[in-house]
């Protein structure tokens, strides 16, 4: 199977730091492609030769293996040689500079380099600094490109088009670098995104007006305060994570009244359109953020999410790498 | 045999004695001996051709950060000097976040010691406000005042308990001294690498509001009143600290303020590093996370940095001080969370606050002023003037050239400037010391 010529030139990518440089097009593109992935997970022999004679380095700051274990099959399955680099511990406690570790891993003559680190902006650091190409595998709070895209794909896949419909994303907006990508992705594909929060927990020039001045990007994101008001006619129901320091640092007086708030119950999931899907970038608090029979419901694709990660990362590697003559 | 040079045909400006004429200068031991058309009869030792070039005071920096003892990796007492020379500098105010800090006599001694062997300028130390800049117990105010500093300071961080401050403005009035507040309020700061707003929520970093600042300005003032101490305020950033100093000064509290070349003229869009063309909505780039712009107080919006021109001109601000607070690469070459505040400032801050009168936002003359006479009536000194039998610190600098900024090419051993690369109007050409020649550029 070949991959249309004309569609693999439209990818303009060099490096995967976010999706705010994505075109629709480049975002369209991607999408298409890993629907031609998970037909090639269907294979018996799963195994394309893409990548093959191509070195992937995997460096992760912070331990996560779903992500982690998801580029490394993609890759994998690509024939690519995978190298798996993990940083014990916090970067408060200084080890190695990551200057350093990057200068290492040019030595080892990496074609990409997949990265997360708790810092916002790591992986431009190392865009800045290495000829590799870098994708961003989550950065602090900045950006987490590859969940946006298997994201928009589970919402493609399960809704047929993502322009026009209503999401809504629901949670720490403010920390949240998973809402920060599907916000480019999803108003780059015409979207209508509400985002939904307590105000402690949604960046101040959100709510401040600051968003009039002409040709900003997200200008017709809608934002509420009130979980009921915003899930009317809701198509998608986007939870986030809640990382259980915000009570600590003053965000908010209790997981309890958070919960109460702002979580996804039986009750408010009726609200929203009939069918609606609920989502969740994981891992889940299951009776904070979503109720558990919420999750594992009949409206949660949380699992399919999950499901899709290879494929689209297998999609952005294989697209990356698409200057050559490729055959999956 | 007296030693005399003679700086002929500049454009001398000296607002402290309302000059402003195409003349000659005249030095003689170390002092300014004339100011006027000279005859040649006894042509002196040294001759300088200053047509077409400015002749101003030496300008004096009541704020930068020298490093040593402790940081020498970063700056020296010799390196910061001779950057400050480069600079059009004569005077500057040593920062005590040294390591030790400047907290005691023997460390104000070591520190002039260095600055006599060691400097090219003046260097007059800054003590601690508390011991050890630990914010609990006032340092020997008394003893670092007859020790020679020219006021005390925390810098680097914030006096942050109301108390303590309260009792140094209290402490230090008698002593005639200001109290220099870097005012932050750590809680509303904690975290934070940059400015607050839509900048650092795109960049997904923790930003500082502009309250962080204001907050404390608002409670040093109150104290001030309350104490009748000097507070100065260091680097302000913000409009509504502009307010409420301008305020503040009308009601007659005794409160003075500085900005930074790089508040009067950047904004927190530095940390992008957007190319040309672009804006603050396009895709950022390899080149976003700038650690050179990391700086604190932070770059503001462009509503913050375009008042303080308008502050300078009406006098709320006292002064421009440059912060100069260099760092070496492994400070910087780091992620933005990882890098250490600060720009490496004083060969560039001629060059930056000029473009403000290349876009009409300023007079020369005012400019001058607040590089020479305002700093000089703060410190209370005989400096920054070209009155006939004062030191010889003069400046002189060409208003129109166009130079490159390049880093490589510093005397400062930091090159942490987001300024690298562009391009400044207006160059020092030569600064003199006490009358030496410690500055001629190539």
């Amino acid at each position: 199977m070949t991959l249309e010529t004309t569609a693999r030139q439209t990818f303009s990518q060099q490096n995967i730091l976010d999706l705010d440089s994505f075109t629709s097009q480049d975002i369209t593109y991607v999408l298409d492609n890993t629907l031609a992935m998970e037909q090639v997970l269907d294979r018996e022999i799963r195994k394309v030769p893409a990548l093959r004679g191509k070195t992937v380095v995997t460096l992760f700051y912070e331990s996560s293996t779903r992500t982690r274990v998801s580029f490394e099959q993609a890759a994998k399955i690509l024939s690519a040689d995978v190298i798996n680099v993990t940083s014990g511990g916090s970067s408060s406690k200084k080890g190695e500079s990551l200057y350093n570790t990057a200068l290492t891993i040019q030595a080892m003559q990496a074609d990409i380099i997949i990265v997360r680190h708790p810092h916002s902006g790591a992986p431009h650091f190392l865009a800045r600094q290495l000829e590799a190409k870098v994708i961003n595998a989550g950065d602090g709070t900045h950006a987490h490109p590859t969940q946006s895209l298997l994201d928009l794909y589970t919402i493609r896949k399960n809704i047929g088009t993502i322009e026009g419909k209503k999401i809504v994303i629901v949670g720490d907006i403010l920390y949240s670098r998973v809402a920060r990508s599907n916000l480019w992705g999803l108003t780059k594909m015409g979207a209508r995104v509400v985002i939904c929060g307590p105000q402690t927990l949604i960046p101040n020039d959100f709510l401040n007006g600051h968003r009039t001045e002409e040709g900003h990007p997200f200008a017709g994101v809608e934002v509420q305060t009130d979980l009921d008001a915003a899930l009317k006619d809701a198509d998608v129901i986007m939870t986030l994570r809640l990382q259980l320091e915000r009570q600590k640092a003053g965000h908010l007086p209790s997981l309890r009244e958070y919960s109460q708030t702002y979580g996804l119950n039986a009750r408010r999931l009726a609200m929203a359109k009939d069918g609606a899907l609920v989502m969740h970038p994981g891992p889940m608090n299951e009776g904070v953020e979503i109720e558990t029979d919420i999750a594992h419901g009949t409206q949660s694709v949380i699992e399919e999410q999950v499901k899709s990660g290879v494929a689209v990362r297998m999609s952005l590697l294989y697209s990356m790498a698409a200057s050559q003559n490729l055959e999956i | 045999m007296s030693k005399s040079i003679l700086i002929k045909s500049g454009r001398v400006i000296d607002p402290s004695s309302d000059i402003d004429e195409i003349t000659d200068l005249l030095i003689v031991d170390g002092k300014i001996a004339k100011v006027g058309l000279l005859d040649l009869e006894n042509p002196p030792s040294e001759v300088y051709n200053a047509e077409g070039m400015i002749v101003t005071p030496g300008f004096i920096d009541i704020h930068c950060h020298l490093r040593e003892p402790g940081e020498e990796y970063k700056e020296t007492i010799e390196t910061g000097t001779k950057s400050a020379a480069a600079g059009g500098f004569t005077t500057v105010c040593a920062m005590p976040n040294t390591n030790p800090p400047i907290d005691t006599r023997s460390i104000v001694d070591f520190v002039k010691n260095k600055a006599l062997t060691e400097g090219v300028v003046r260097v007059l130390p800054i003590g601690c406000v508390t011991k050890k800049s630990h914010g609990r117990e006032l340092s020997e105010m008394s003893e670092l005042a007859d020790a020679g500093v020219i006021g005390f300071s925390d810098d680097g961080k914030p006096v942050s308990d109301a108390n303590i401050m309260r009792q140094a403005l209290a402490y230090s009035a008698s002593l005639g001294l200001p109290i220099i507040n870097h005012c932050e309020v750590p809680e509303l700061a904690d975290g934070a690498s940059m400015n607050e707003g839509w900048v650092a929520t795109r960049l997904g970093l923790k930003g500082m509001p502009n309250t962080a600042e204001e907050a404390m300005v608002a409670r040093d003032i109150s104290l001030s009143e309350l104490t009748g101490g000097r507070i100065h305020l260091a680097h302000i950033s913000t409009a509504g600290t502009l307010d409420m100093v301008r305020d503040a000064k009308e009601r007659g509290i005794n409160v003075t303020c500085e900005v930074t070349p790089h508040h009067l003229t950047l904004t927190d869009e530095a940390v992008l590093s957007i190319g040309d063309g672009n804006t603050s909505f396009d895709a950022l780039t390899p080149h976003a996370y700038n650690t050179t712009a990391k700086v604190n107080p932070p770059l503001r919006n462009i509503t913050d940095m375009s008042v303080m021109a308008r502050g300078i001109k009406d006098g709320t601000i006292d002064f421009i001080a440059t912060d100069h607070a260099p760092h070496s690469s492994v400070d910087k070459v780091c992620t933005f969370q990882e890098a250490a505040f600060g720009i490496s400032v004083l060969e560039t801050a001629l060059g930056s606050v000029l473009s403000l009168y290349h876009n009409s936002k300023l007079d020369l003359t005012t400019i001058i002023k607040k590089l020479t006479s305002d700093p000089a009536e703060f410190l209370g000194s005989n400096l920054g003037t070209l009155k006939v039998g004062r030191p010889a610190d003069v400046t002189v600098f060409d208003l129109d050239e166009d130079w490159k900024v390049d880093t490589s090419l510093f005397l400062s051993k930091g090159k942490n400037t987001p300024l690298d690369g562009a391009t400044l109007t207006g160059k020092v050409k030569a600064t003199f010391y006490s009358g030496e020649n410690v500055y001629r550029s190539k």
